[in-house]
């Protein structure tokens, strides 16, 4: 969009909105309205019937008691909660510093006429859309490479669900590496700082606030994946708390799954009373990334 | 203020140094920031070690799993039956249930999310299209496992049987396809915009000034000027529905089906992959091979799309 215009784009279109009368023309705006109003009635219509499904439900029992078989009515969420914060926390703490490191190297050092660092990039494409499920199997091969069989523990679900979202950290942590004008860089580097000490001190500061909300975003993408933890095999009941990265858990998108999968009532109930909390939990972490974006967020 | 700047950097800043030139920097000795620029690259190379332990992953068990099934027995075969006697390990039922519900998917995804990203990119000035992205990002939030609830709970009771009077089962591939696309709408509508909104204004302005109203302009200049991205962006929402997990193995059903009769129950390859995998799987067992070479599968023909779908998004930034 680097076009010299004199009037700005909707301008130019609002003088063409008179032209819009033939009756093909107002069909196709009403088409495309249309469009448009599927995808937000689907979303309320989703949010709507959910809750009012699991509106027995929001009783304290759902947080404080353990996933029951033999009382479904009291059925709660507690283990599923504890898990999710256990997991999320050290899913975290291992993909942030290693997306950001690599985000960097890319962004600032890597001389991309090289084929290897083209490599890299193609290959981060990729790894994008590649499907969570083969990241689950991918966490499965490497735990049984090193040794430990039994994957079901909050460890082997974090290096999953880490390996998922790191592409999404880096690809997002670049973009706003790339939106810090050379100028500062350079203004660093005159007065004798060296490239690391400009990364350090001047760039990355600047990059933080984007950073910050492409990082959550693709934490509240994480936190409701329920694919590869199945296929890592996290236990179906968890009736205790976990303790630890290698304490077997269960998580919020999972103990849906399992509930969904029941075919008592009550299950449904509980079900949709977790879904409510699960879509709270995204929800609160994308709010957290808009406000970041718009408070934070410097345009140069 | 003080300049601090030591003589010897002074002498090689001269004109603009690309950040990854640091040659004369480098003289000076500073072990702690090789150390560090070692740990980046590290770090940034690790995303291909992750593809290569990908494909190891994959392979290994997969190979084993070759060695008692045949590989054409195994693309070609048209019964899928691996717990019971007599075994038959033919994949294509599992191929047809993916095949099906993508279908399906597409044919929501397609239409709507192009008649969103036209009204985005082409008519909504900034203040709505401010309001209604976000919408669009928070439709691609939802958890996948919430669009499989929603499907069985909703979909299939009270829009399929209820108001369509469509003689379904408990789970179809319709009811999943359907879910299954309007999740992808957010992929298609966002990546279809990005594309029209880097056709050149120019294009618009010429095609104004002759006279052409903004339903001609969307459909014959910005349309055909931003096909590659757009094409990139449905094929990117083809491999995200054919790798989608949780909303097939809910909805789609169990039962491996090779029919084109979207009302039945099918299961995919990832629903076969989330059904097996919820058991215990001894790793080395046939089972456990099984499922790995049903994943190699998967990962190859997402592989295959994803990079049509990065080649053709090459094509666009040349064009402009």
């Amino acid at each position: 969009m680097a076009e010299t215009m004199t009037a700005s784009p909707t301008a130019i279109r609002s003088s063409a909105r008179s032209h819009d009368n033939t009756l093909l023309s107002v069909i196709f705006l009403i088409a495309l309205w249309l469009s448009l109003a599927l995808a937000i009635t689907f979303l309320m219509t989703l949010i709507v019937t959910t809750a009012i499904d699991g509106a027995g439900r929001f009783d304290g029992a759902l947080f404080t008691e353990y996933s029951s078989q033999l009382s479904p009515e009291t059925t709660g969420l507690r283990a599923a909660l504890l898990g999710t914060i256990w997991l999320m926390v050290t899913t975290a703490l291992l993909a942030i510093p290693i997306g950001i490191a690599a985000a960097i190297y890319l962004e600032e050092f890597a001389d991309n006429r090289r084929w290897y660092n083209r490599l890299v990039e193609l290959n981060l494409q990729n790894l994008a859309a590649v499907p969570s499920v083969i990241y689950g199997m991918l966490a499965v091969a490497i735990f049984a490479l090193v040794g430990v069989d039994r994957t079901g523990i909050v460890l082997v679900g974090a290096v999953a669900l880490g390996l998922l979202i790191l592409p999404v950290i880096i690809i997002t942590t670049r973009e706003s590496l790339r939106a810090v004008p050379r100028e500062i860089r350079d203004g660093s580097l005159a007065l004798g700082a060296t490239p690391l000490q400009t990364t350090w001190r001047q760039v990355l500061p600047s990059a933080v606030p984007g950073i910050a909300t492409g990082t959550i975003i693709a934490l509240s993408r994480a936190i409701g994946e329920a694919a590869p933890l199945l296929i890592i095999g996290v236990a179906v009941t968890v009736r205790f708390d976990p303790d630890g990265i290698m304490s077997s858990f269960t998580a919020m998108p999972l103990q849906v799954f399992n509930w969904t999968s029941e075919s008592r009532d009550e299950f449904k109930i509980a079900a949709a009373a977790g879904i409510i909390v699960l879509l709270g939990m995204v929800l609160a972490l994308n709010g957290l990334a808009i406000y970041i974006r718009n408070k934070f967020q410097r345009r140069w | 203020m003080t300049t601090t700047a030591p003589p010897a950097v002074l002498t090689t800043s001269t004109g603009a140094m690309p950040p990854g030139d640091s040659g004369a920097l480098r003289r000076r000795s500073r072990p702690g920031e090789q150390i560090v620029m070692f740990l980046l690259r590290l770090a940034a190379f690790l995303s291909v070690a992750i593809t290569v332990g990908i494909v190891i992953a994959l392979l290994r068990p997969a190979l084993d799993f070759f060695r008692e099934v045949s590989l054409t027995g195994f693309l070609f075969g048209t019964t899928w039956r691996p717990s019971f006697n007599p075994v038959e390990y033919g994949v294509l039922p599992l191929v047809a249930g993916t095949m099906m519900t993508t279908l399906v998917g597409m044919l929501v995804a397609v239409p709507f999310g192009l008649g969103a990203a036209m009204y985005l990119s082409e008519y909504a000035n900034p203040r709505v299209r401010k309001l209604l992205k976000p919408v669009l990002e928070l439709l691609a939030g939802v958890p996948s496992v919430v669009y499989g609830f929603f499907a069985i709970q909703f979909i299939t009771p009270t829009v399929l049987r209820g108001w369509l009077g469509v003689d379904v089962g408990f789970t179809n591939a319709l009811s999943a396809g359907l879910v299954l696309g309007v999740m992808i709408i957010p992929t298609v509508a966002s990546l279809s915009e990005d594309a029209m909104s880097a056709v050149p204004q120019s294009l618009r302005q010429g095609s104004f000034a002759m006279g052409a109203n903004r339903m001609q302009t969307t459909l014959r200049v910005v349309f055909p000027a931003a096909i590659s991205g757009i094409a990139a962006a449905i094929v990117l929402g083809i491999s995200r529905a054919a790798g989608e997990t949780m909303v097939v193995a809910l909805a789609a059903g169990s039962q491996p089906n090779l029919s084109v009769d979207v009302r039945e129950g099918m299961q995919t390859m990832t629903g076969y992959i989330a059904n097996t995998a919820g058991g215990e799987n001894i790793v080395g067992s046939v089972s456990y091979n099984t499922l790995f070479a049903v994943g190699l599968l998967l990962f190859i023909i997402t592989l295959v799309i994803n990079i049509i779908s990065i080649a053709l998004v090459r094509r666009i930034r040349e064009a402009y």
